[in-house]
């Protein structure tokens, strides 16, 4: 398709309405999620993580998974946050499940998700995604043989 | 339609108050945490202002070259394995926070796509290819390989559980 061509004018301008109006129905709530993230971020300092950890083979990849999902920001912070704890004693069960629950559960960003994707969608993929992050920490820490 | 604006106002409006004064209760209780929480505010601003201009771009994109024929086509019911290659590669090469992505999703699923594959693009989210070196750097390669693999596979797994649960729902 020619872009240049003045017949595609209307059909642009209609394209660009149409994402200018979805992305305004959107801001609210997206502003609200990153004012929610920030206070999150502010709040909460990086070393309370490692004081919730028990040693429990058990219990500690389903407090990883539990603090995963409360937490979010860039994927690059909970690898900076794994690495001190692995330093500090904590099992890799554990900080796997705390990885993966970082990126592929979000309960602050719960809300602006069912609101955009579904109440019945949100919940059920937070929810199945929290049980897959330890599921994959185990088959992860299992096939590497990582303590 | 007069009546459904003010509720859809109403609640949009409600979590964005809700944001606001829990700001202002925190700046009546110690006014420099408030001042920290506004300057992690701005610097998250203007890390995902050009991400935010990224999925506008791809918004316009496909509202412009895709029907809701087109997106059913590709993302939709008989989309098949192509569908799922497409919701893996676009989790993996999108950048940017999730939430960044719901509006993009919430068109797509208007026009079709399935609520498998907007699982399975969420869920690819996860591996990022620019940070791979990162966890490398704290894990070692052999760690962030395996999972990268898990995370691809659980993604459908995660997929299908996803449109199982989520069908029965109007909003599913």
């Amino acid at each position: 398709m020619n872009l240049a061509t003045n017949k595609d004018l209307p059909r642009r301008k209609q394209a660009f309405l149409k994402t200018t109006q979805a992305f305004r129905k959107s801001l609210p709530i997206l502003v609200s999620v990153l004012m929610l993230l920030a206070l999150a971020d502010t709040l909460i300092p990086k070393r309370a993580y490692r004081l919730i950890f028990t040693g429990n083979e058990l219990m500690d990849p389903l407090i990883g998974a539990a603090i995963g999902s409360i937490s979010a920001g860039n994927p690059i912070i909970s690898y900076i946050i794994g690495g001190e704890l692995r330093q500090q004693g904590v099992s890799m069960l554990a900080i796997t499940a705390f990885i993966v629950a970082w990126v592929t559960v979000g309960i602050i960003q719960l809300p602006a998700e069912a609101l955009m994707l579904g109440k019945r969608f949100a919940i059920a993929r937070n929810a199945i995604s929290f049980f897959i992050s330890i599921v994959i920490a185990t088959l992860t820490v299992l096939t590497i043989g990582m303590a | 339609m007069i009546k459904r604006t003010p509720e859809k106002v109403g609640f949009d409006g409600a979590f964005f108050l809700l944001a606001v004064i829990v700001y202002v209760i925190l700046g009546i209780y110690d006014f420099d945490l408030l001042k920290n929480a506004l300057s992690a505010l701005a610097g998250l601003i203007a890390r995902i202002a050009p991400i935010l201009l990224l999925v506008f771009g791809v918004m316009f994109l496909t509202n412009l070259f895709f029907e809701s024929q087109g997106v059913v086509r590709f993302l939709g019911k008989g989309s098949g394995l192509r569908g799922w290659v497409l919701a893996i590669v676009g989790g993996i090469v999108s950048s940017g926070p999730i939430y960044m992505w719901y509006p993009l999703l919430s068109d797509l699923k208007e026009k079709g796509m399935k609520d498998s594959l907007i699982a399975a693009f969420l869920f690819n989210r996860a591996i990022k290819i620019p940070l791979l070196p990162m966890m490398v750097f704290y894990f070692g390669w052999p760690f962030a390989l395996i999972l990268s693999i898990y995370m691809t596979v659980f993604s459908v797994v995660n997929g299908i559980l996803v449109q199982f649960l989520a069908r029965g729902g109007s909003e599913g």
